[in-house]
């Protein structure tokens, strides 16, 4: 069975997926180079990064055909880190990360991707394609009309090129050409080269120069943390769109110890902590990629066109990276969810729009995620709480009372429970029906006891009958009205 | 009344196929249910489009595209698939078989083996992918053999009337499940039957050998019993061939995984250089 999944996994896709992985790895050469610069690193970092996570995610990843390289999502939460502590500590952080997403992963963490609603993923990625957008705009400080010329030009070439050649992926082709216009007219324009080091060699394993101490652990641990984050939670993301795309079904948990692995391996070759792209993945399943082996090229290509191309990526111009990042910037963006903000509800919209907000404004996407699923949680707390629902009749000779309750009984719940009874009325007996509710927590207990305690304080037999199994213990557990002497206790805290 | 599955793709050994499933079915009494699978092999792209770039909202119209283009090539399937079901149908009535059913389903055939009910699954050597890839068809074979809770004829490319055939016995479990399942099933009553060891002879497989015929012998079958030293891949064909043998009944090979990846592929080997069908018991 095994070897049979083997052969399937990395075999039944050959030719296609060679070619897809040199497609994808076209692609993720101005990526991975733009995601450095955001990041404030040399290219060879994430050059490095991008190498060493897409073919070691080849083999420990639990998505078939889904890309992993540096990500613009995890770049953007390493800046402050690079800046105040310098590259090493980004490669010990990125390697801390990937034991943190390895544990994520022995402790079946992959299924809580489950809290995370729709509303809250939407956020996600129209908040990371406005970052990635917004560190564009840097590169257009302090430039000459030239700039916006070739950057227009490159995305006119993007966007239009595929309308009549499918064979060539046109962000290369809008790569070559502003490189040749670039060389060719003489215009002083920045290059790729004037950003920092490029890879000449293989990439070489060391360890990173840090104290292994303590104080080194409370430097990368804060930016370890959302990392680890961040990183399962778009490699889950791109996951499920993968899944949906190719309709089949994927290893969460393995993921999640996949994606570790990979980063703890960038992080001893001196690559950035990188996560599952969305962009690269749809062009990979696009170009025809399905196995395993798509990955593993595309990694191995990148390499191999890096060391072999050195000299000429040092010349790319940073306007064709710009119009690159740009596409990536508009593809990511999710369009539909502007139109649905008339559609959808307004609880859910408004979760989005919040998760893009806090994004926007701390540059974080752990904690923009973290209020999304917070809201997310509240807005249904209020929605369940409504399903609670209190019915009553009178018997014929007007003495006993029957209360039928249905949903759920919590701390939302709690106080419309309780007003839901008329303490007015003289009564010899009760009878609480919570045959269709469910008593979920200590507040829910509370709130029986009082209603309970009041209707036999005036006088009434009250009995309540139908607690299911879950909530009759906690009632045993808890409550007092059944509990000897309990008519001598006060009604709750008047 | 007993059922047999039959598993049908259309390649050429499907006729074939359909004159097993009579031949058994009127042995046994037994209806035909013939089963025909709809796998799209979603681990190979069916589209490719390299232009590279990402669009507005690239996934959601990727999506689009890739369901609008399956489900044109699915409905194709479809249709194909019940042409082929009524061919089946038609010749399996024809042969004599008086209850005949057919499905169509979606997916693996061996995720849907394992949850149906019958009492002899029915398959040919090779299916439509035969050439397109050996390794992977034994596989399929294999797994289905490995899944099936019943005994798996495997039909060969033309059918032959079955007069004689060789239980090549090695004593395992599955062997004496064969042996045990040929004494008391109706399906190979009054055929003349071959008892095969191959191996060096040894005193316990001797007697196993023994019993086994005695066993055979009882249920009221000629049997004659042989022990021949060599290869099982080598000696089983060379005696099907010179003695006209026309249906050969094995137990499938060893259920441990490392086994199973080393030895596992002489079971399918053997099912597909002997020439003649193969009833086997896992």
């Amino acid at each position: 069975m095994f070897l049979q999944n083997f052969t399937k996994e990395w075999f039944s896709n050959v030719p296609r997926d060679l070619v897809a992985g040199v497609v994808v790895a076209l692609a993720l050469i101005p990526e991975a180079i733009a995601f450095s610069i955001i990041a404030g690193v040399d290219p060879q970092v994430g050059l490095y990064a991008s190498f060493c996570i897409a073919v070691v995610i080849s083999f420990t990843g639990g998505r078939p055909g889904m890309i992993s390289a540096a990500t613009g999502a995890m770049a953007l939460l390493m800046v402050t880190l690079v800046r105040d502590h310098g590259l090493e500590y980004l490669l010990a952080a990125t390697i801390l990360t990937g034991v943190l997403q390895i544990l994520a992963g022995v402790f079946n963490l992959g299924n809580a991707l489950r809290f995370v609603s729709r509303s809250v993923m939407t956020g996600f990625v129209n908040a990371l394609a406005i970052l990635i957008f917004m560190a564009q705009l840097t590169e257009f400080r302090n430039v000459g009309i030239e700039m916006y010329a070739m950057v227009a030009g490159g995305l006119a070439i993007i966007y239009i090129l595929p309308r009549f050649v499918r064979v060539i992926p046109s962000p290369l082709v809008c790569i070559v050409a502003l490189t040749a216009i670039s060389m060719l007219s003489g215009m002083s324009l920045r290059t790729v080269g004037d950003m920092g080091q490029l890879p000449s060699t293989l990439p070489m394993f060391f360890l990173p120069n840090v104290p292994f101490n303590l104080e080194t652990l409370l430097i990368i641990l804060p930016y370890a943390i959302p990392l680890t984050i961040v990183g399962l939670l778009e490699s889950l993301m791109t996951a499920t769109i993968v899944d949906d795309l190719t309709d089949s079904e994927s290893g969460k948990n393995r993921e999640c110890k996949g994606q570790g692995i990979a980063n703890i391996v960038s992080g001893f070759f001196g690559g950035m902590a990188g996560c599952a792209m969305i962009g690269q993945s749809i062009i990979n399943v696009k170009s025809g990629g399905r196995g395993r082996l798509s990955s593993f090229a595309a990694g191995v290509f990148l390499l191999i066109m890096i060391v072999v191309l050195g000299d000429w990526v040092g010349r790319i111009p940073m306007a064709a990276l710009v119009a690159v990042m740009i596409m990536v910037a508009i593809g990511t963006f999710s369009w539909g969810s502007i139109k649905n903000l008339k559609v959808h509800p307004k609880s859910s919209s408004f979760v989005m729009i919040v998760t893009v907000a806090v994004v926007v404004y701390t540059h974080n996407l752990a904690l923009g995620v973290g209020v999304g699923i917070l809201l997310s949680a509240v807005f249904f707390l209020g929605k369940v709480a409504h399903l609670m629902e209190v019915r009553s009749n009178l018997n014929q000779a007007g003495d006993h009372r029957t209360y039928t309750i249905h949903g759920q009984i919590f701390f939302v719940s709690a106080s419309a429970f309780s007003h839901a009874f008329n303490f007015q009325e003289v009564l010899q007996k009760v009878t609480i029906d919570v045959s269709g509710a469910h008593l979920w927590d200590l507040s829910a207990v509370g709130a029986l006891d009082k209603v309970v305690l009041r209707f036999r304080r005036d006088g009434a037999e009250v009995e309540v009958v139908g607690l299911n199994h879950a909530s009759a213990t906690m009632v045993d557990k808890l409550a007092i009205h059944d509990k000897p002497g309990a008519l001598d206790l006060p009604t709750g805290g008047h | 009344m007993p059922t047999i599955l039959t598993c049908t793709d259309g390649s050429v050994y499907s006729p074939s196929v359909y004159d097993h499933s009579a031949w058994a079915a009127l042995r046994m009494g037994a209806s035909v249910h013939v089963l025909h699978m709809l796998d799209p092999h979603r681990e190979r792209a069916s589209m490719a489009n390299f232009s590279g770039n990402l669009g507005p909202d690239e996934g959601e119209a990727l999506m689009k595209e890739l369901v609008q283009f399956e489900a044109s090539k699915a409905r194709l399937a479809q249709v194909r698939g019940r042409a082929i079901l009524q061919v089946a149908h038609q010749h399996v009535i024809a042969a004599g078989v008086n209850v005949v059913t057919t499905e169509q389903r979606h997916g693996a055939l061996v995720e849907v083996l394992e949850g149906l009910r019958g009492d002899l699954v029915v398959i040919g050597k090779r299916g439509e992918s035969a050439d397109f890839a050996k390794l992977h068809l034994g596989a399929n074979l294999e797994r289905v053999i490995r899944v099936s809770h019943q005994p798996v004829f495997v039909a060969s490319r033309a059918f032959v009337p079955i007069e004689r055939c060789l239980v090549a016995f090695d004593g395992s479990a599955s062997a004496k499940k064969a042996v045990a399942y040929v004494c008391q099933q109706p399906l190979l009553q009054g055929l003349e039957c071959g008892l095969l060891t191959v191996g060096k002879s040894t005193g316990a497989k001797e007697a196993e050998l023994k019993a086994a015929q005695a066993q055979l012998e009882a249920a009221g079958f000629a049997v004659s019993a042989h022990m021949q030293e060599g290869e099982p891949e080598k000696v089983i064909p060379e005696v099907i061939e010179r003695e006209k043998i026309q249906l050969l009944v094995m137990g499938a090979y060893g259920h441990s995984r490392i086994r199973h990846l080393i030895l596992g592929s002489t079971t399918t080997t053997m099912v597909r250089t002997c020439g003649v069908p193969v009833l086997m018991f896992r």
